[in-house]
């Protein structure tokens, strides 16, 4: 059994009467330990996917199992638990909060799942010391550089001790050395045994990753455009490690 | 997410913006102030209200009145008898639930004078030594009149401190306490020896502020003619008049100035005043039917008496006290229903500054009611910093306030009035906090966190 099973998933909106497929028929499995990459375009459905693979949105139509578990069903406060304890967030802008320094902003995730507070100073700074910044713990995110801030962010989608961790874009608003930095971390963390999903539309990115999901027009691609997933070099094998 | 990390939280919320926060509980402050202030006011002229009545004789004293008589019984207007010593005997022999009985004969436009200086003193009346129980008078000086006094209708009188003062000099004036006991005044014309006088009756803020001058001591002459400063009097009229007081024994106010009669040769034998105290205020209905009764014997059936009880002057404090509490507290609550909105209108801005925020929290997992929770918790926070300061502030209100109102009623602060003060600013708080809390809760993370 998958970690995340996907079965005809589709999302629909409706603008002014209109009908919008952003996912369209989406079937996808993603196995326990996995790191994969989910590139497209921009309006591919490539967030859209994202969104519902991390719970933060529920499908129109399909099935989604995470950890064995149906959620397409799940109300938006049984959707924030899971949220919580099975999978970590990692963002583009960081999206750390401003008003609380490095420590608690760790511990904010644990805060809503109930832990108590010394366990939550001692599993915060063990993932700290996990990225590095274990000397940082009073200062504010406003105080730290961008590569800093991200491995807080890291940390923060670590603490729970995360199913499957999701990383949107998570060098993009760094420069390339720091991004290879936080990518090296993303890869010791998949090594570790982790399940890390990389959404990204770069394709040197999508490159270190194993699996490369590419997502056209709602619809998972049968073949990935090795442009898109950095494999220009050596096209051959890219076939291989497309979709499935 | 337990309640101490919340409040830890909402506090950090309301540091980050200082001057924000203290504009907004400002509202509250002022609220509360001025609810404690209100609260304060008005006890204190419950205060004075009640000290002025125990000063006027207390609670359990009954005044007899004269009253016309009853429309059926007018043709015998001309035979009602008013108020005698026939009553007086009557009453104290056979009305056991009234303890006490105190004729007063008054004597009319009465002047008391010594060497070339006039006075009117408020109370000149002749009287029972009944009356020192009846008006909660104490004797400071000499003694009071005895049965032989009253026997023998002995020109003896017993004063208060302001006939003192006027006719022998304020001790404040002359710079020593003068007792005139055994001192001769005139009263309308007639020799009286003084051979008592009573303390010096005044409110407890008067007396001590009286302490606090006699511990300045001796304040420096003022250039200029002698002269007393601003009219009306100090303290209230209660303790000034009951100052102002000549008592002489009431068998010689008969004898010396009502016995020779008036314009028809007739002396007229009604007393001014009767007053009676009840055993006990439980039994005072049963005991002013027992005083009816006696008095209708007396009477011969002619009902031209009625009783007056402090009850009624005690139910009218009340309610004044009652009326002046609810318009103060109306527009107590009204200001702290304003500070409410205030509140309101700042978490609406509020969460508006902060959707990604809180976007970023239900991304890791904080449900609705988390957040819901959370924005309560600040607008309550908020809310009861302010009524704390408040209840600080109003301390200093009430000071202020204290120089303001007169000696007689200064504000006083109640704790009641505090803790309705900070209860109602909590229940504002909430209030405020529910329409924004729902709106923050209800934020859909995925707008919330692509929110710009």
């Amino acid at each position: 059994m998958a970690l995340l099973e996907l079965r005809n998933v589709s999302k629909i909106y409706h603008l002014g009467g209109e009908e919008i497929r952003a996912l369209d028929d989406v079937t996808l499995d993603i196995e326990a330990g996995e790191f994969c990459s989910i590139i497209g375009p921009s309006g591919s459905g490539k967030s859209t996917l994202m969104h519902i693979l991390g719970c933060l949105d529920s499908p129109s139509r399909g099935t989604i199992k995470l950890d064995g578990v149906e959620i397409q069903k799940a109300s938006t406060s049984q959707l924030a638990q899971i949220r919580n304890r099975k999978i970590g967030f990692v963002f583009q802008f960081f999206n750390l909060l401003p008003k609380l320094n490095v420590v608690q902003n760790v511990e904010l995730p644990m805060i809503y799942s109930g832990v108590s507070g010394r366990e939550r100073r001692e599993r915060a700074l063990k993932a700290l010391e996990l990225v590095e910044l274990g000397n940082r713990l009073k200062n504010r995110p406003s105080q730290l550089s961008g590569g800093q801030q991200q491995r807080v962010a890291i940390a923060r989608a670590l603490v729970n001790d995360p199913k499957i961790i999701f990383a949107d874009e998570p060098t993009g608003n760094l420069d390339t050395h720091t991004g290879e930095i936080i990518l090296e971390l993303f890869r010791n963390l998949s090594r570790q045994g982790r399940t890390v999903m990389l959404v990204t539309h770069n394709p040197e990115i999508a490159a270190v990753t194993p699996r490369r999901i590419e997502i056209r027009n709602g619809k998972i691609a049968d073949k990935v455009d090795a442009r898109l997933a950095g494999l220009d070099r050596k096209v051959a094998g890219a076939g291989a490690a497309a979709a499935h | 997410m337990n309640l101490f990390n919340t409040v830890l939280i909402g506090l950090k919320e309301i540091w980050s913006h200082k001057f924000r926060s203290l504009l907004t509980m400002l509202g509250i402050i002022l609220g509360v102030a001025s609810l404690v202030g209100m609260a304060a006011i008005i006890k204190g002229m419950e205060n004075g209200m009640k000290e002025a009545m125990v000063a006027m004789g207390g609670v359990d004293k009954v005044l007899l009145r004269v009253q016309p008589v009853p429309s059926w019984q007018d043709h015998l207007q001309d035979q009602a008898p008013g108020k005698t010593m026939v009553d007086v005997q009557a009453l104290r022999k056979s009305a056991p639930l009234i303890r006490l009985v105190s004729p007063e004969m008054g004597i009319e436009d009465a002047t008391v004078s010594r060497l070339g200086k006039n006075f009117r003193p408020e109370f000149c009346s002749g009287v029972w030594k009944e009356v020192l129980d009846m008006n909660l008078h104490t004797l400071a000086h000499g003694r009071f009149f005895n049965d032989i006094d009253e026997e023998e209708a002995r020109s003896v009188c017993v004063i208060g401190t302001g006939i003192r003062d006027e006719l022998f000099g304020k001790p404040e004036d002359v710079g020593k306490e003068i007792i005139p006991i055994g001192e001769q005044i005139l009263i309308n014309g007639q020799p009286f020896t003084i051979i008592g006088m009573f303390t010096k009756y005044m409110s407890e803020q008067d007396a001590k502020e009286a302490a606090l001058k006699a511990k300045e001591g001796p304040q420096k002459a003022v250039a200029g003619p002698k002269r007393q400063k601003g009219w009306g009097r100090k303290g209230g009229w209660a303790f000034w008049s009951k100052n102002n007081t000549v008592y002489i024994p009431l068998y010689t106010a008969w004898v010396k100035f009502r016995a020779v009669g008036d314009l028809n040769g007739v002396p007229d034998p009604r007393l001014t005043d009767i007053n009676l105290k009840v055993a006990s205020l439980d039994q005072l209905e049963p005991a002013l039917q027992q005083a009816r009764n006696v008095l209708m014997m007396t009477h011969h059936g002619i009902e031209d008496f009625t009783f007056q009880t402090q009850e009624n002057q005690l139910e009218s404090i009340n309610k004044q006290i009652q009326n002046a509490r609810l318009s103060g507290g109306i527009i107590a609550a009204i200001s702290l229903l304003v500070g409410g909105i205030g509140i309101m209108n700042i978490m609406l801005a509020s969460i508006n500054e902060r959707i990604r925020e809180i976007g970023i929290c239900k991304a890791i997992g904080a449900t609705g009611v988390d957040i819901f929770i959370q924005i309560l918790v600040e607008s309550l926070v908020v809310s009861m910093i302010g009524a704390l300061l408040g209840v600080a502030a109003s301390y200093g209100f009430v000071e202020v306030l204290q120089l303001l109102t007169p000696s007689a009623n200064t504000p006083v602060i109640t704790p009641m009035a505090m803790v309705v003060g900070v209860a109602f600013s909590a229940a504002v708080g909430v209030t405020a906090g529910l329409i924004p809390a729902f709106k923050a809760a209800r934020l859909d993370p995925i707008q919330a966190l692509r929110y710009e």
